[in-house]
């Protein structure tokens, strides 16, 4: 690389081979839909980094725009009904405005995605090996018998026992954890640097949640591609994740390392979640909620969305909360740190807050 | 499965035997008497009269009518008319009392003539219908998606005897682009040229329903997991939309097909009254107008049987395209 166009750090030209190196790198995404009622900015100036051989966990409340910053990677939504803007780079190569059959190219192949629910995911009409087999042959020239006897190495590669037999049976035969380890399966068929998990684990029961997540984490560490959890379960977090991304009402609001976030939250969104949390409530103080609701997305708040929730607004000086979106800005004293927040020393703030309770 | 084969078929043969007895008592037993009801004649003379209760049987107790018909189904019978002797052989619905031959040679000698057309008009229909569905499905709300929906709702909503008269005076009478139809007895060659105006019309009639259905479903179906997972495969959109939305939208599609086929095949009484094909809906509309009972109970029988088989194969059918149907 002796000419650099890119934005410095990010990998944009060469393709990501090493650990650590960027494999999708998304600045100031922003996805709106269409509707009667008006536009709705389900994801606003999102910018964050994939890296191989990490883990990077997206938390948030429902509707925080998770599922559908992630789909808008593979280009899974309707570009009619959507406007996409900003930058999505995935191996080098700019999604944002490309055509189908770029993506054509690189779903499966590059990056592959579990979707939410593994009930509904895979077709009810197919063998579960044939429908792996299907996304094998969309990017080898391979022959049926060939496909589908890696789909039945899949299959035994995600410990699911008897994988010759149960790739001739169908979805309905399988039970939830079956099936998301067989969705799971057909994510990593073609090998891709990127594996998306969407809250690969809530529909399952506990001590299943535990087997798929151990279970991504070990393929992460054969494979070393990059995964992006996502998920609104922040113990699942802390045990599996590198990286995280926090996002409320469409807009990252912190991020950093994973545990370190957890252990010292410095932005009020994280604190409020983590205050939420049950294992939090095991102690003196209570399991606090925090109050109120999302914002619509029809009509996001001005400044800051957080504020109309925030606790902590009447502590930055002047209206900024209300006026101001805040920027990105690191945290002083925490390495590889990232706020969109208007406390001058969220730390200290949250930290007080903490010790009161 | 098998069980599940076995209730079937013990339920279907119970409705047909239902319908059986229906129409036997609604007929031989009612009130009226049918020898009067099936005189053709003005007044009817004793003789006559009495020459169709003996063609019937009807001198004898009811029960006895009844188990005659009914083994007459199974072995055949003879009947006695003006001294000859007419063998109705297996499965035996009578003797039509205007033309003394048996019903059931009546009824299947035209049911090739009315399966031909069938055919045709289910192929049409399907093409059409499912194509322009899928298409509407893909381009929804936008001007194309209205004009298809619009256009077969509109289409739908003209009865249907107005189009199929006007289509046949058009094109077969006034301008004879399409040949009129002639007999099947001339060789099927001969035949099936005259049955492509009303293949073309009956289609496209039957196909707007099929538009707007097969258009629900695909819009249904697109919007499911599952193919959303199948465009994550990296697959053509193509593939996408015409084997894994398509498929699973079909399958709804498959009972309303089963009752259009059972109502094609027990004879379209107008469309073949209209184009003048002799099928099993023309002979039947023809026993109506003269009050030939025996030729209408026949029908009415044999229709039980076709609806009731479509109705089976249809759940056959089905445990094939949906293999969660086939456990249970
Ligand atoms: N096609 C669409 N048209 C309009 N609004 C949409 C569309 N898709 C998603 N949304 C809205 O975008 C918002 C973000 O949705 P998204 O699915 O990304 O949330 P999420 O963070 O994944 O939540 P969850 O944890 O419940 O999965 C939601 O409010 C949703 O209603
Ligand atoms: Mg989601």
């Amino acid at each position: 690389m002796s000419t650099a166009f890119g934005s410095p750090g990010a990998q944009t030209t060469a393709e990501a081979t090493h650990p650590g190196d960027v494999v999708l790198d998304v600045v100031d995404l922003t996805v709106t839909f269409p509707t009667e009622e008006g536009q709705v900015r389900a994801v606003s100036n999102l910018t964050y980094q994939a890296r191989l051989g990490r883990t990077l966990a997206i938390v948030g409340e429902s509707g925080s725009g998770k599922s559908v910053s992630s789909m808008a990677v593979l280009g899974l939504h309707n570009p009619k009904r959507t406007t996409i803007t900003g930058s999505i780079r995935l191996d080098g190569q700019e999604l944002v405005g490309a055509p189908r059959s770029t993506f054509e190219r690189i779903r499966s192949q590059k990056v592959a995605m579990v979707f939410q629910d593994p009930q509904s995911s895979l077709h009810p009409f197919y063998k579960v090996g044939k429908q792996i087999a299907e996304a094998y042959r969309a990017h080898h020239n391979v022959s049926r018998a060939v496909a589908e006897k890696r789909a039945v190495e899949m299959l035994d590669l995600v410990g699911i026992p008897n994988p010759q037999r149960r790739a001739h049976q169908y979805p309905h035969e399988f039970s939830g954890g079956m099936r998301q380890r067989a969705m799971i399966a057909l994510g990593l068929v073609n090998d891709p640097k990127l594996l998306i998990a969407d809250e690969p684990t809530t529909a399952l029961d506990v001590t299943v949640q535990a087997q798929i997540l151990d279970l991504i984490n070990e393929l992460q560490k054969e494979f070393g591609s990059a995964v992006i959890l996502i998920t609104h379960d922040l113990a699942v977090v802390a045990e599996t994740a590198d990286d995280i991304l926090v996002m409320y009402a469409g807009r990252g609001v912190e991020k950093g390392y994973a545990k370190e976030v957890l252990a010292q939250p410095s932005m009020p969104y994280t604190y409020g979640l983590l205050q939420s949390l049950p294992s939090h409530s095991e102690d003196v103080h209570e399991l606090k909620a925090i109050p109120g609701s999302p914002p619509s997305l029809l009509k996001l708040p001005s400044g800051c969305s957080f504020h109309p929730r925030c606790s902590f607004k009447d502590q930055v000086p002047g209206d900024a909360c209300w006026t101001q979106l805040p920027e990105w800005r690191p945290t002083p004293g925490l390495a590889n740190r990232q706020v969109r927040c208007h406390l001058p020393d969220p730390v200290a703030t949250l930290r007080q807050d903490e010790g009161i309770r | 499965m098998l069980t599940y084969l076995l209730r079937r078929i013990a339920l279907a043969l119970t409705v047909v035997l239902a319908t059986l007895v229906a129409s036997f008592l609604l007929f031989f037993a009612g009130p009226s008497d049918p020898a009067q009801a099936m005189c053709p004649e003005q007044r009817c003379s004793t003789d006559r009269l009495n020459q169709i209760r003996e063609s019937l049987g009807m001198n004898r107790p009811l029960i006895a009518q009844f188990s005659e018909y009914f083994t007459g189904l199974f072995v055949g019978r003879d009947f006695q008319v003006s001294g000859d002797t007419v063998q109705c052989s297996a499965p035996c619905l009578g003797l039509s009392f205007l033309t003394n031959r048996p019903v059931s040679e009546e009824i299947f000698s035209r049911f090739p003539a009315t399966v031909l057309l069938t055919v045709g008009v289910v192929v049409v229909f399907l093409l059409v219908g499912v194509s322009t569905g899928v298409l509407a499905a893909t381009v929804r709300g936008t001007a194309a998606d209205r004009m298809l929906v619009g256009g077969s709702q509109i289409f739908g909503s003209i009865p249907p005897y107005i189009l199929l008269l006007l289509f046949a005076l058009y094109t077969t009478r006034l301008y004879p682009i399409f040949p009129q139809a002639g007999s099947l007895s001339d060789g099927v060659i001969q035949f099936l040229p005259g049955l492509i105006a009303p293949w073309i019309i009956l289609g496209l009639i039957t196909a707007t329903g099929y538009t707007r259905y097969t258009r629900n479903s695909m819009i249904e179906t697109l919007s499911m997991d599952y193919v959303r997972t199948a465009r994550s495969k990296g697959i053509s959109e193509r593939k996408v939309v015409g084997k894994h939305a398509l498929r699973a939208a079909l399958s709804p599609v498959l009972t309303i097909l089963g009752l259009d086929v059972a109502a094609l095949l027990s004879g379209t009484l107008i469309t073949e009254r209209i184009f003048e094909i002799d099928g099993i809906g023309r002979r039947a509309l023809a026993a109506l107008g003269q009050d030939d009972l025996p030729v209408i109970m026949g029908t009415v029988l044999v229709t039980a049987v076709i609806v009731v088989s479509m109705n089976l194969i249809v759940d056959i059918a089905y445990s094939f395209v949906d293999p969660r149907v086939r456990l249970s």
